[in-house]
């Protein structure tokens, strides 16, 4: 395979775009990174989207994206794996690269929720669960990571407020972002007292529901000098799944797929967990958070709220996550997620993010979670 | 819910019918084609016995279309005595304080708001068991 490098990124600011549809953002965002690259050339794009027919009415989303931005008769595919489909483009557009098939791909990661009530997104996100096992039932996917989390504080005798400072670490870190959706900090107490969606879980547990798209042109690593921009490696590439239903793992407080793509990229980039100087966790809910620290081998079982609390996720701490606000303060705008973390990952590495900036940063792991822990795509960049 | 896949679903709604595999003697909720763990495929059909223990539990406060008229409601997994866990609704919870760990068993219910096509959708869901060894108990 050939090393492939990220040599632009771009992205649209995460908000309810009321008077924006998804081809305005998708335009915006291939612009941008295009733009941020200087390169002209493009072989193919990758779209990552997880709920365009369902939310926008929109199949055929690629082709769609591919005309709008003026790029026809490329090669142009939308790649779905629920939450975890901007990821999933980028492990798509390495496989083009590395195999030689093609040398510049755009990847997009596009999603536009707020055309519709609560209760109809609701219903689009549990798409990811099991239809007739899970979603059929009225399961819903704040609830399926209430039954995590309740049985989590059950085991580790945890109490809820001790989730807090994942919530509290998204917003400080989103309000030095300028893109990011809530720029506002919050309180624990705020966090305690916030509205219940599906008990345990409350509202600033939860990733909120929003627009954006992000995009990045990629390039074989030998080319990548062309560009206008320092490029950043892609060290590994790794996609690996478990059950769809939550119910059907051997113990569902482990995450296998999260710990298996983030074991056999640590492989992939020859590094440990202690060398990766940030990460862009998947904090879709502050339960997410905690078992994913574990899975990736940060914390031992039980202890990620430790780690927590002792503030070594912050900016200044050992491991910093969700450095530009995450899932959680940035937005969630499900497909495009993924890409806005390796937007931000790149940035980091070039030394561009700002306020936010990890000092002397040179590792950065991304990872894209579908589903209740049933994909994983784990990314690992370096300068 | 379309007809045609209710009506695939009645083993499993109205019965808790699972897979058993020959290879490995191991059982799954919901029904499997091939063991996932000794790979052994065309596994046999079992009916769970519907009685076991809540593994955990949440109260859905914003349901997903289709749920509104059942909302509060309260959802949770239930360890089965076979082994196998069950993501469903739990039924006849008011006044009773939930807790993991507590005896729970199967029964049948409407698990929908009603819909255009006039069938009610009938499955299984879990109510605890308060008095065990009482009507209805081990
Ligand atoms: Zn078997």
């Amino acid at each position: 395979m050939r090393d492939v490098s990220i040599v632009g990124v771009g992205q649209t600011a995460v908000a309810e775009h009321w008077d924006r549809s998804i081809r305005d953002l998708s335009v915006e965002a291939i612009a941008a990174a295009r733009r941020d690259a200087g390169v002209e050339r493009v072989d193919a794009l990758f779209v990552g989207n997880m709920l365009s027919g369902e939310l926008a009415g929109q199949e055929n989303l690629a082709t769609l994206v591919a005309d709008a931005c003026g790029l026809l008769p490329i090669e142009a595919l939308k790649i779905e794996a629920a939450c975890a489909s901007g990821g999933a483009a980028l492990r798509a557009a390495c496989l083009a690269v590395g195999s030689g098939a093609h040398d510049y791909v755009l990847v997009l990661g596009v999603e536009k929720m707020t055309d519709h009530l609560t209760d109809g997104v609701t219903s689009a996100l549990a798409l990811a669960a099991d239809a007739d096992y899970e979603a059929a039932h009225g399961i819903s996917f704040a609830a399926l990571n209430a039954l995590l989390m309740r049985r989590y504080m059950h085991e580790h005798r945890a109490r809820h407020e001790e989730f807090a400072p994942f919530s509290v670490n998204a917003h400080r870190n989103a309000a030095l972002n300028p893109h990011a959706m809530y720029r506002t900090p919050i309180t624990v107490d705020e966090f305690i007292q916030s509205p219940v969606v599906a008990d345990p879980i409350n509202i600033l547990d939860s990733a909120g529901i929003c627009d954006g798209a992000a995009a990045l042109l990629v390039a074989p690593s030998s080319e990548a000098r062309r560009a206008r921009r320092p490029p950043v490696r892609v060290a590994a590439s790794v996609c690996a799944t478990d059950t769809l239903g939550l119910a059907e793992r051997r113990d569902p407080l482990v995450w296998q797929a999260v710990a298996d793509s983030a074991r056999l990229a640590y492989d992939q980039a020859k590094v440990k967990p202690k060398d990766i100087d940030l990460f862009e966790i998947h904090d879709a809910f502050t339960i997410v958070s905690a078992l994913t620290l574990e899975a990736c081998g940060f914390a031992d079982r039980g202890s990620a709220l430790k780690l927590a609390a002792e503030g070594r996720i912050a900016l200044e701490g050992d491991i910093p996550i969700g450095t530009m606000g995450g899932l959680k303060g940035r937005g969630h705008p499900v497909g495009a997620s993924g890409v806005y973390q390796l937007v931000e990952c790149v940035l980091q590495l070039r030394g561009e993010a700002g306020p936010a900036q990890v000092k002397g940063a040179s590792i950065g792991m991304a990872q894209s979670v579908g589903g209740s822990g049933s994909v994983a795509v784990t990314h690992i960049l370096a300068t | 819910m379309e007809l045609p896949r209710y009506h695939r679903l009645r083993g499993a709604y109205y019965r808790l019918e699972g897979s058993a595999c020959p290879g490995c003697e191991r059982r799954f909720f919901p029904p499997r084609a091939v063991c996932p763990s000794c790979k052994t495929a065309g596994l046999g059909t079992v009916a769970f016995s519907g009685r076991g223990t809540l593994y955990s539990w949440s109260r859905v406060v914003q349901p997903p279309r289709g749920f509104a008229s059942l909302a509060p409601y309260d959802v949770g997994m239930v360890r089965l005595e076979e082994g196998p866990l069950v993501t469903a609704q739990l039924a006849d919870t008011e006044g009773v304080e939930l807790a993991i760990g507590m005896p729970v068993e199967m029964v049948t219910r409407k698990i929908r708001d009603a819909e255009e096509h006039g069938y009610i959708v009938y499955g299984y869901k879990f109510r605890p068991l308060l008095r065990p060894g009482g009507a209805g108990g081990p």
